[in-house]
């Protein structure tokens, strides 16, 4: 074994995937299962950032740990919901990969993209790969066509604006540098999906690579959580905030 | 001579300047807000029209109108690409039957090695 290392040359690589859930009961059971049958032969950690979910999360977690190692799936959960930024935060401070990667947990992000990403990062060496939903090997299914438009319009805004480097600004499958994904997030400060347009953005404009990974994107909640008006406001706000501050 | 009439002399001038203000932007733009970068483009432009203005070259009437032509060509230019995008947005139908198949193979497994994937 130690001979086969030595004569492909390559450093083996660590991954820390970090999942924030809550009531993810099903879901995470499932993620976890197709992250195993994705990254047969990677060394990688997975870490529940569960915030207090009543329907048992944690039950099915601790289920999983028995079925796969305890080495292999960390459980840190927290009180209560404390927001999406703040977990991953909290999640950092346990990973011990030289890479995180941070997806949902409500199976939008397949974990088999998670190979091109891992594949596209030793490629290039970039410091983060962030998988985009908008060219052409990618995709979204489950939405309307006004949540098509509002998304693309966005988009346009967010691209004129603030030139970011990127196709996709609100996703949230990325895969870090751990070193860079600890730079970044400190200098972060907004919540929901203006936190991932931050980071991104800071990102670029400290000068970190990054390159983009094409990944489908499955929405199953939709129906339930419309686009609103305050939503879109929100937005807005975040642009015109990003704007001023990087 | 009558400066108005050298419109290359105006020409090279709003270009070397417009060319010293992106070395100077692109030299500092690290440390640089972006705020500041889009400002200083409208600045760069704004002195170009002003320069259009006082040379004469085009009648003033048309100079005047320049940056109205120029915010509703931006205008149209956005709507367009919103408009091609909603058009070749990609969609994945395939994807949501593969999943499909996915999550009942993952229930297959975990319920066999002792998993609960009751889902509430």
């Amino acid at each position: 074994m130690a001979d086969e290392k030595e004569n492909i040359g390559e450093k083996k690589y660590k991954y820390s995937i970090i999942i924030p859930t809550f009531n993810e009961r099903l879901n995470i059971a499932i993620i976890v299962y197709l992250i195993f049958k994705h990254l047969r032969d990677v060394d990688f950690e997975i870490i529940v950032v569960d915030d207090g979910s009543p329907d048992g999360t944690q039950d099915i977690v601790k289920q999983l740990q028995q079925l796969y190692g305890e080495d292999r799936i960390l459980l840190r959960a927290r009180a209560k919901k404390l927001g999406l930024g703040t977990a991953y935060i909290h999640g950092l401070k346990y990973a011990t990969g030289d890479f995180v990667v941070i997806m949902d947990a409500d199976l939008s992000h397949h974990p088999k993209y998670l190979p091109s990403f891992i594949k596209k990062q030793l490629e290039t060496n970039a410091s983060i790969v962030t998988g985009t939903r908008y060219v052409k090997d990618g995709g979204v299914h489950g939405w309307n066509l006004m949540r098509k438009l509002t998304s693309r319009g966005a988009n346009v805004l967010a691209q004129t604006l603030l030139w970011p480097g990127v196709s996709d600004l609100t996703g949230s499958f990325r895969l870090y540098k751990k070193c860079v994904l600890e730079d970044v997030i400190s200098s972060c400060v907004s919540k929901g999906y203006v936190f991932q347009m931050e980071m991104i953005v800071r990102a670029s404009r400290k000068g970190y690579q990054i390159e983009e990974v094409p990944i489908t994107f499955v929405d199953r909640v939709f129906g339930t959580s419309k686009l609103g008006g305050s939503e879109i406001v929100e937005y807005l706000k975040g642009l015109v905030y990003l704007l001023l501050t990087t | 001579m009558e400066l108005w009439k050298r419109f290359d002399l105006v020409m090279f001038t709003g270009t070397y300047n417009t060319a010293i203000l992106k070395s100077y932007i692109s030299f500092v733009s690290r440390t640089m807000k972006h705020v500041v970068k889009i400002l200083s483009l409208l600045v760069a432009v704004s002195a170009f029209w002003i320069a259009l203005l006082q040379a004469a070259i085009i009648p003033r009437s048309h100079t005047w109108l320049l940056p109205i032509y120029f915010v509703v060509s931006l205008g149209c230019y956005g709507l367009l690409m919103v408009g091609i995008g909603l058009m070749q947005f990609p969609t994945c139908p395939r994807e949501a039957v593969l999943l499909q198949h996915d999550i009942t193979e993952a229930k297959d497994f975990l319920s066999a090695n002792g998993v609960d994937v009751r889902s509430d």
